[in-house]
């Protein structure tokens, strides 16, 4: 009987040491990665290597901001600013202040953005690029200070100001502060407009309230990546309020071009061409092919 | 038009004063019949509702100045025109689709002064409020807004924008035809504007759909309006998965004017009649056209240069965070 018992007990003390781990189970998704459309599994060095577009599908994957930079800026041009902002909790909302330490620990950034100038194909740009692995991409102060200052940045070195939008909107816990983020890059926009100075906008999955409802839809450029989803209001509250089933495409980039929203939508790998001939052809004095 | 007829409905937190006044009308009709003198009693009564009507009225919680702030009866776009201003002419339709009448606008004069005025409008009564749209504007309001701020700085024409919606309207409609593009214009634009630009949140200011009208010089707000980045039902839904936590929602997003005030995003607060703006229209039209006189005249000399830098660091001033 005893026997028996010792039996049990030593499984059950081997099934609990065999449940893998979390960190255990990262190992292996580094190596090789899924297509969350197809399935189909690509080495991740090889999919970086495609700016992370599915081979099979054309799927694009989520981008770090990070990664953006490298896919699309001449290689060692881009230098970061406004790192050192750092995010309060100014509503005091329970364990705000630890997502935001867990995300920038796992991000590499301070805040939802990364702000910065760089070269495209050897031309001055500033850009900002939202990254939605921190906090879903929402806007808060710091968000909406970063891309102020990289806005003004632009308008003082007289340069086209370019952002990718990947953001869930406004971000809640900063209450009305993040809703008037919204108002603040506008002012900071128009500035840069009237000195006649480029800005594109470049919206990337997901790019939907507060953000879709500011600096993202109004570029002298708007130009979206395939598929995102771009909106002002989610899915599921207009299908409740208009009770109706929604088109399957309902609020990708390609319903929006359809629908006159959009420039154009622009494969990755036709990305840093696109950009960086429009930069080109609002540059005075060169205008040929360089 | 001011309402006479009946009194206004009661809100939740009014409740104590409510079965007071009835146990003092109770008194008054009894001493008519019967042939007893109560009048001290109901004098003692009346004085401890004075007082009662004190503590509850000036101590408002963030969730009694939404409910003040949704009654149905309060003051609209539409009610305070007549008070505030002279020679009113709505201008209809936005030249590219239709005319939305969930925003409505026009000119008039204050005071003698041609002015621009814009404002969120919802309904009453239900059909009305169909009409509406319950306040919600379609793209469509949003860019009859933005011509009639354009048409205003032509004639240099200061503008006064009322807010007062739950927001934007979320409908299959409203996305094809750009809601965040009509937004987002009008921040953009608002932001150039070289005319004067008052805007008053009158009743609910909720998110992107109230800040299309809000990009003012002056961002005033009642006492008992509020405005927030998501309504505090969606807020509790979100955060605890728990619509009915709203109440706790609307104190911890600080959304009440008395909040706005203190992290300086509003230039003003103007005071309601006690116990809210529906209790009587034209006083609460007054404390309005007060405030306006006010703010007008502190922008009434700038340039329109000045204005836009005014308004640039207005904005530019809103965050929180540390360096």
């Amino acid at each position: 009987m005893a026997m028996i018992r010792e039996i049990f007990k030593r499984n059950k003390d081997k099934k609990e040491t065999t449940i893998p781990t979390k960190k255990a189970k990262d190992v292996p998704e580094g190596l090789m990665t899924k297509c969350p459309s197809c399935k189909h599994i690509t080495l991740t060095k090889e999919l970086a290597k495609l700016h992370k577009v599915c081979p099979k599908c054309d799927h694009h994957f989520k981008m770090t901001a990070y990664e953006r930079v490298e896919s699309l800026l001449d290689e060692g041009s881009f230098t970061s600013m406004d790192d050192h902002l750092k995010t309060e909790n100014p509503l005091g909302f329970p364990g705000y202040t630890e997502k935001i330490k867990s995300d920038s620990e796992k991000t590499g950034l301070n805040e939802a953005v990364l702000t910065g100038g760089g070269k495209l194909k050897g031309q001055e740009v500033i850009v900002a690029i939202m990254d939605s692995h921190f906090r879903m991409g929402s806007m808060g102060s710091v968000v909406g200070e970063k891309i102020t200052r990289a806005i003004e940045a632009a308008t003082e070195q007289r340069l086209p100001f370019i952002i990718f939008t990947a953001s869930g909107g406004a971000r809640m816990q900063e209450g009305v502060l993040s809703l008037m983020q919204m108002a603040k890059t506008s002012v900071a926009l128009k500035r840069h407009s009237n000195e006649g100075l480029l800005f594109i906008s470049v919206l990337t999955h997901p790019t939907t309230g507060g953000v879709s409802a500011s600096f993202a839809s109004v570029g002298d450029i708007n130009i979206a990546e395939p598929k995102a989803l771009i909106g002002f209001a989610g899915r599921r509250v207009i299908e409740q309020t208009v009770r109706e089933k929604l088109p399957e495409d309902f609020q990708t980039a390609e319903f929006l071009l359809e629908h006159g929203q959009l420039d154009a939508v622009v494969h990755r790998n036709d990305m840093q061409t696109t950009l960086s001939t429009l930069v080109r052809l609002h540059t005075k004095g060169a205008n040929q092919n360089a | 038009m001011p309402k006479t007829k009946t009194a206004p409905k009661s809100m939740g937190f009014e409740e104590p004063l409510i079965q007071l006044r009835q146990k003092i009308e109770e008194l008054k009709d009894y001493t008519k019949t019967a042939d007893v003198d109560l009048s001290s009693e109901i004098q003692s009564l009346e004085e401890r509702l004075s007082k009662l009507e004190n503590d509850i009225y000036e101590n408002m919680k963030p969730w009694d100045r939404v409910q003040v702030a949704r009654h149905p009866e309060r003051p609209t776009t539409l009610d305070y025109i007549p008070f505030l201003f002279e020679d009113f002419i709505e201008l209809h339709g936005d030249r590219l689709y239709g005319d939305d009448e969930a925003i409505v606008g026009g000119i008039a004069s204050f005071h003698g002064q041609p002015v621009t005025v814009i404002g969120h409008q919802r309904g009453k009564a239900t059909k009305e409020n169909i009409r509406r749209n319950f306040g919600m504007p379609h793209p469509e309001g949003y860019r009859k807004a933005l011509r009639l701020m354009k048409q205003a700085e032509k004639f240099k024409r200061p503008i006064i924008c009322l807010i007062d919606t739950k927001g934007a309207y979320p409908g299959k409609a409203a996305e094809e035809r750009g809601q965040s593009e009509a937004i987002a214009r009008n921040l953009v634009e608002m932001a150039g504007l070289e005319v004067p630009v008052i805007s008053i949140v009158i009743g609910e200011g909720g998110s992107g759909g109230a800040l299309a009208l809000g990009v003012g010089n002056h961002i005033l707000m009642l006492e008992n309006s509020t405005f927030s980045v998501i309504s505090p039902e969606g807020a509790a839904s979100i955060l605890w998965k728990d619509s009915a936590l709203a109440q706790t929602a609307a104190e911890a997003m600080k959304i009440t004017a008395p909040d706005l005030l203190e992290m300086k995003i509003i230039e003003r607060m103007i005071s309601e009649v006690r116990g809210g703006a529906h209790h009587d229209y034209a006083k609460q039209a007054g404390f309005i056209d007060e405030a306006i006189k006010e703010s007008l005249g502190e922008l009434t000399g700038l340039s329109g240069k000045e204005l836009i830098n005014q308004r640039y660091e207005k904005f530019k001033s809103i965050g929180i965070f540390s360096e």
